[in-house]
């Protein structure tokens, strides 16, 4: 390790002001900051002191995302594995296909087998995310003169995990260069953003892309099967048809079809409650998500007639599991950049994006699921909301006196 | 009574004049700086629709649609070609009203709105309603709840978006795209946002 810190101390004075690779020390100092602790420390009088620090607070988001990933990881392989099971291998061919069969083999019961090959679609994905994004922000760090910042590491795996397994590497590209560059850099990188990098290129890529971003065919990683969501079941036949054939508890695990990483609720659930415990995720985002949720689909259930649009009769605790509500919720919504910042207001952005997720999924034909354009939604009256919130304390503190 | 539920809904939300239709792009960019002026201007444009498009409305089935002047005995007579200048005409002189009823009553407003407030004379997004009214052959009850929806919806882009400006002074936007330029970007992907809307058919 010595040998590294001296190192990176002699070539250091190369990547300062006037040195001959002035451009690249973004870059050296991102590489610096993985193994030491920064050298600089607060100088003027007025700072907080905290172990807790932005590089931090990212690398534990990252790290609870870890239970969604290697839980769809499984699903996406597990899913592929009883369709060719199924099928009989007819079909299954490509790089991919050769490169589990190396390692691995084909049977769904074996957690292996499924592990290795959901593996073989979710890497490939987030590699090329990481790249192609990573490329963007030491872009813009090395002209911009600012530094490559963890954030980078939080948008990637949300985007790589909010992805359908079948997606097309090229639209992951896509996708992740509007998320970074007009979601976030434009506007100077981390922090000063206003919607969440990673849904922005999600969105890009659903409104661009469709056929590759929704429908039937893209949940699982064989060509040609297809198999509906959960949400499109019950939009389509009704709450009673998606109880037929996924139990409540499957659908809280996560064995069912969906984006790679917001199948299973439960693991997403357990990454959730290391970032509450922590205090790096608002409970209040949460809580108001979740009773948005609660309020409007029982609002729906009372007063909707299920006989015209059956999502109406669809009861809260399904609408917890299935879909991207939990990883929306969690992930998504408490993004403390795009979220609003007052107490007060994170209640009331939260219940937006409760109230507006169940007003998409129940009344928008178009689009059966409506998590990530709530969330995009919400994210656009953020600010407006913590206005509102600073005038009413304004205002009830001088009629205090 | 639900007809005119969903279409003031759909006014708003769907068919938001601002971030569905880009009318009214010049204001909306213009004058999003500040939470309270573009409040104010919300406000009057509010107002400004909900009084010119049924009085639209009254002038188009009475005076200019075709066969409108049977109640004067010209049963014949085809005025729509007149449509424009008449909507602008009504709406100018509307504009003129309210103009002076704010340097009365409301100066600090009327100051802060500036040379924008007589520039809603020309504000696409008040021309684009009294058109879509005809267009779409409101009757006048409609055209009430269309007025007031739209005026509702594109005071609602311009208040978001001017929240979104204020928190944007503390963004480092390069040299190139500040001012209009990243607003542009704004506007974009806040119609991004509200394409949740997008689709629904009330």
């Amino acid at each position: 390790m010595k040998a590294l810190r001296n190192f990176l101390d002699k070539i250091e004075p190369n990547f300062h002001k006037g040195g001959k690779h002035e451009k690249w020390y973004a870059l050296y100092e991102a590489v610096d900051t993985i193994f030491y602790r920064p050298a600089d420390v607060a100088k003027t009088t007025s700072h907080v002191r905290d172990g807790i620090d932005l590089k931090r607070i990212m690398i534990t988001v990252w790290m609870c995302t870890f239970p969604a990933m290697f839980f769809g990881m499984y699903n996406v392989g597990h899913n592929a594995n009883v369709i060719l099971a199924d099928m009989g291998m007819a079909g299954a061919e490509g790089w991919r296909i050769a490169l589990i069969s190396s390692i691995a083999g084909f049977d769904p019961n074996s957690i292996w087998d499924c592990l290795v090959h959901g593996a073989a679609y979710f890497l490939p994905i987030y590699a090329v995310v990481f790249i192609v994004g990573g490329f963007w922000e030491v872009l813009f760090a090395m002209v911009r003169g600012h530094e490559v910042n963890e954030g980078f590491f939080v948008t990637s795996v949300l985007f790589a995990l909010i992805c359908p397994p079948d997606l097309p590497l090229l639209y992951a590209a896509l996708g992740i260069s509007f998320g970074v560059v007009l979601g976030k850099e434009v506007f100077g990188g981390t922090g000063k953003n206003f919607l969440n990098p990673a849904l922005t290129g999600r969105a890009f890529l659903f409104f661009a892309y469709p056929a590759s971003m929704s429908g039937d065919t893209v949940w699982t990683a064989v060509d040609g099967y297809t198999g509906a969501t959960a949400l499109s079941v019950v939009a389509q036949n009704g709450v009673e048809a998606l109880e037929a054939q996924l139990s409540w508890m499957d659908a809280f695990l996560g064995f069912m079809q969906g984006s790679i990483g917001e199948t299973s609720t439960l693991a997403i659930f357990i990454g959730g409650a290391v970032l509450l415990v922590m205090g790096i995720a608002s409970w209040r985002i949460v809580a108001g998500v979740m009773l948005g949720m609660i309020a409007t689909s029982l609002l729906f259930n009372l007063t909707g007639d299920a006989s015209s649009n059956p999502s109406m009769a669809m009861p809260w605790y399904w609408h917890m599991v299935v879909g991207g509500f939990a990883f929306g919720m969690i992930f998504m919504a408490t993004d403390p950049v795009s979220a609003s910042m007052t107490d007060t207001g994170k209640y009331w952005f939260g219940a937006l994006i409760g109230f507006m997720v169940i007003i998409i999924r129940v009344v928008n034909p178009a689009f059966p699921e409506g998590m990530m354009l709530a969330i995009l939604f919400a994210n656009l009256f953020a600010p407006l909301i913590d206005y509102l919130v600073v005038r009413a304390n304004i205002k009830r503190r001088l009629a205090r006196g | 009574m639900e007809a005119y539920l969903s279409l003031f809904v759909r006014s708003i939300f769907i068919d938001n004049m601002a971030l569905a239709f880009f009318l009214g792009m010049c204001t909306l960019l213009a004058v999003s700086k500040k939470i309270g002026a573009a409040f104010g201007l919300g406000i009057a444009v509010i107002v400004v629709q909900t009084i010119t498009v049924p009085v639209n409305n009254l002038l188009y089935t009475y005076v200019l649609a075709d066969g409108a002047l049977a109640w004067a005995g010209l049963p014949d007579v085809n005025l729509s070609f007149l449509g424009l200048i008449s909507y602008i005409g009504v709406i100018a002189a509307l504009v003129q009203i309210l103009e002076m009823v704010l340097d009365k009553y409301v100066p600090a407003l009327y100051n802060a709105l500036g040379v924008f407030l007589p520039l809603i004379t020309v504000n696409c997004a008040i021309l684009g309603g009294s058109l879509f009214m005809v267009e779409r052959d409101y009757n006048f009850g409609e055209s009430v709840v269309f007025g007031v929806g739209s005026g509702v919806g594109w005071a609602l882009a311009i208040t978001a978006l001017a929240g979104i400006r204020e928190k944007m002074k503390y963004s480092d936007v390069p040299e190139g795209l500040r001012g209009l330029g990243i607003t542009f970007i704004t506007v974009g992907l806040m119609s991004l946002g509200f394409m949740s809307f997008g689709g629904i058919d009330l």
